[in-house]
């Protein structure tokens, strides 16, 4: 009776409890983000990376990155300045404490359009990486986990792609589905896809013939179980490092797309747009090429510091 | 050996079927209407054009056939030297691109020299240091080299060394002093990827027993990296000098247009910018096949430079 009682109060009462509960429930539910995952992804990757913060480089590199990050999303956080906003009397400043950056041909503040820049040139990378992440691995696992005529058909045309040169493929993409910032991201995108299908490939060929694999097989797991549980988790690591260097890759090869003129249209803006910009006034005003650029290759540096980092980690 | 030869260069000549095939695609199928993207391209307005002037305009491109005829034919042509009419130059993309050959093989010959004297040099002072916080700086240097956009490294040394130094010219594409900023440019990114493999390379070999040999009969550090390491060290940059080729002609375009030089990369960035498709079709393919040539060219010269490879039981 005793563990009845409680059910046996009052109608508003039981509600109140049933509320109670419910709320309950959803706390449990909210909170269960932090305590059940410092079991798995989160935890995970704060003690991996807790010995890696330690390096001074490494935290460095990441929270560089996480500014750029910050930049692309919220670009509003870290300038007040708006892009586009000319005032004539301004025009090439040198870079001072007005103007961390300088200001260009129209007096537009170019630190303002380096911060707003990032939300193109970010996701321009971010989808290009994406594209190849989510074709290279599907034609890697594809390839090295059926094998026989499908990897050699899917090897060859791997290598046949390896053989065009990446901006010449991205620039015959461009040319058939015109340009802009998301064909760039697309054109660029394809041209790393090779590298992933090859790397993914050769790991899951390794993962294939371990012993714990075997196991699942014979503990009835299906092949795309054992694939999804086992091969593939397992196969991620080498993968995700080319990924991070990959982003860099992608940064620099659409700035470079950009740099040429197939990028945005004016008067939006990605890092390679305001490098080729200051092109014109390279006697004048350097600093309007010069500084940007000098972002660029601060940030691919700290990407490729960090995959660096991640590899010799692993 | 007769039979390597054959089976490497049948391979070559699938890969280059291959690059042109999915080139050919991607320009001719890709868009929805290539025969706007021509006529647009050579100056005529679509709009203004009736049915019939339509429908002939088609059959002179060659559109009005169907996919695998137009494929095929073009295929043949190309096979002939036949690259087909530039859209907006009105001239034959073959005479278009002899004429600036000449222009971006120097600057891509020299790229490559200069990539390599510059990699393998900083690779071998790198490994003789061993001061530590030198060492940590210059092993860390080569992967600063790869993260510059090339390009932009262009306009720095045009602000430097031309502008402020006044020591070279800033663009031109006439005598040898005006290659000399490009090619710099153009090897920064591929001479730190051999210093990066390199380094690494150095590593290994001095970590191998003849060199400790080597040191024990008292040669200095120097001499033993001189005679002994250098040349095991020093073999695969053959192999990344063929990859890189590719690299190198993406970089050429870039560093083409900085410098204004009126080369096949100048070509190509212009050609995209009024979608010249058979100009496009015709510098990817070419580029193509100078990645898989001068790459089969590096693997038969791998057997004259290294004999051990011969003489290795085939693995396969």
């Amino acid at each position: 009776m005793t563990i009845l009682a409680p059910i046996s109060t009052g109608s508003a009462d039981r509600q109140a409890l049933f509320l109670g509960s419910a709320a309950l429930d959803l706390t449990a539910i909210a909170g269960a983000g932090r305590p059940s995952s410092g079991w798995t992804l989160a935890g995970r990757v704060r003690d991996a990376l807790n010995p890696l913060l330690r390096r001074p480089g490494f935290a460095i590199a990441l929270s560089f990155l996480l500014l750029v990050l910050v930049a692309a999303l919220a670009p509003g956080l870290l300038t007040g300045v708006a892009p586009y906003a000319t005032s004539p009397a301004d025009k090439l400043l040198s870079p001072s404490a007005a103007h961390w950056f300088g200001t260009d041909e129209l007096g537009r503040d170019l630190y303002s359009r380096m911060v707003h820049g990032s939300a193109l040139s970010v996701k321009a990378a971010l989808l290009a990486v994406g594209i190849a992440l989510v074709s290279g691995l599907s034609l890697g696992v594809l390839s090295g986990f059926i094998g026989g005529r499908v990897d050699a058909v899917v090897m060859r045309f791997v290598d046949v792609l390896l053989a065009l040169p990446g901006l010449l493929l991205a620039l015959a993409i461009v040319t058939a589905i015109g340009f802009g910032t998301i064909p760039v991201a697309i054109a660029v995108g394809i041209g790393i896809v090779p590298g992933f299908a090859r790397t993914t490939r050769a790991e899951v060929l390794r993962v294939k013939t371990l012993p714990y694999v075997e196991a699942a097989r014979l503990g009835g797991a299906s092949w795309t179980r054992t694939l999804l549980r086992h091969v593939l988790p397992n196969s991620w690591g080498p993968v995700a490092v080319l990924a991070t260097l990959d982003i860099g890759a992608a940064i620099i090869a659409t700035a470079g797309l950009s740099f040429l003129g197939f990028g945005a249209a004016p008067p939006a803006a990605e890092w390679g747009t305001l490098i080729s910009n200051g092109r014109n006034f390279l006697m004048t005003a350097p600093w309007l090429s010069l500084v940007p650029g000098l972002f660029v290759m601060l940030v691919v540096f700290s990407l490729n510091h960090v995959a660096r980092t991640l590899d010799e980690g692993r | 050996m007769k039979q390597y030869l054959l089976s490497r260069i049948g391979q070559a000549l699938l890969v280059l079927w291959g690059a042109y095939t999915i080139t050919y695609f991607i320009l001719y199928l890709l868009p929805g209407d290539p025969l706007t993207i021509m006529l647009t391209a050579s100056g005529v307005e679509v709009d203004s054009l009736s049915p019939a002037q339509l429908a002939q305009a088609r059959a002179a491109y060659g559109l009005d056939k169907g996919v695998l005829e137009q494929y095929f034919s073009l295929l043949a042509n190309f096979l002939h030297g036949d690259f087909g009419q530039s859209l907006v130059r009105g001239e034959a993309v073959s005479t278009l691109i002899a004429a600036r050959l000449p222009s971006t093989l120097s600057l891509a010959g020299l790229a490559v020299l200069l990539s390599v004297v510059i990699g393998v040099g900083f690779a071998y002072v790198a490994s003789l240091v061993r001061w530590r916080p030198l060492r940590t700086v210059l092993n860390r240097l080569p992967s600063l080299g790869f993260s510059v956009p090339g390009f932009w490294i262009g306009l720095l040394f045009i602000q430097l060394f031309a502008f402020t130094l006044g020591w070279l010219p800033s663009t031109g594409d006439e005598g040898f002093e005006s290659l000399i900023l490009p090619a710099v440019t153009l090897a920064i990114p591929s001479s730190a990827v051999y210093a990066q493999i390199l380094i690494r390379s150095f590593g290994d070999v001095w970590k191998e027993p003849y060199m400790v040999t080597a040191l024990a009969k008292g040669l200095t550090r120097g001499q033993a990296q001189a005679r002994h390491g250098f040349r095991n060290a020093a073999l695969p940059v053959l192999t990344l000098v063929g990859l890189q080729v590719g690299n190198t002609v993406s970089g050429a375009v870039l560093v083409e247009t900085v410098f204004s030089r009126t080369g096949i990369g100048q070509l190509a960035q212009e050609s995209v910018l009024r979608q010249d498709i058979p100009v496009v079709l015709a510098i990817v393919a070419l580029s193509a096949a100078a990645f898989v040539v001068v790459n089969l060219i590096v693997d038969l010269l791998y057997p004259a430079l290294d004999p051990r490879i011969t003489h290795r039981p085939k693995v396969t």
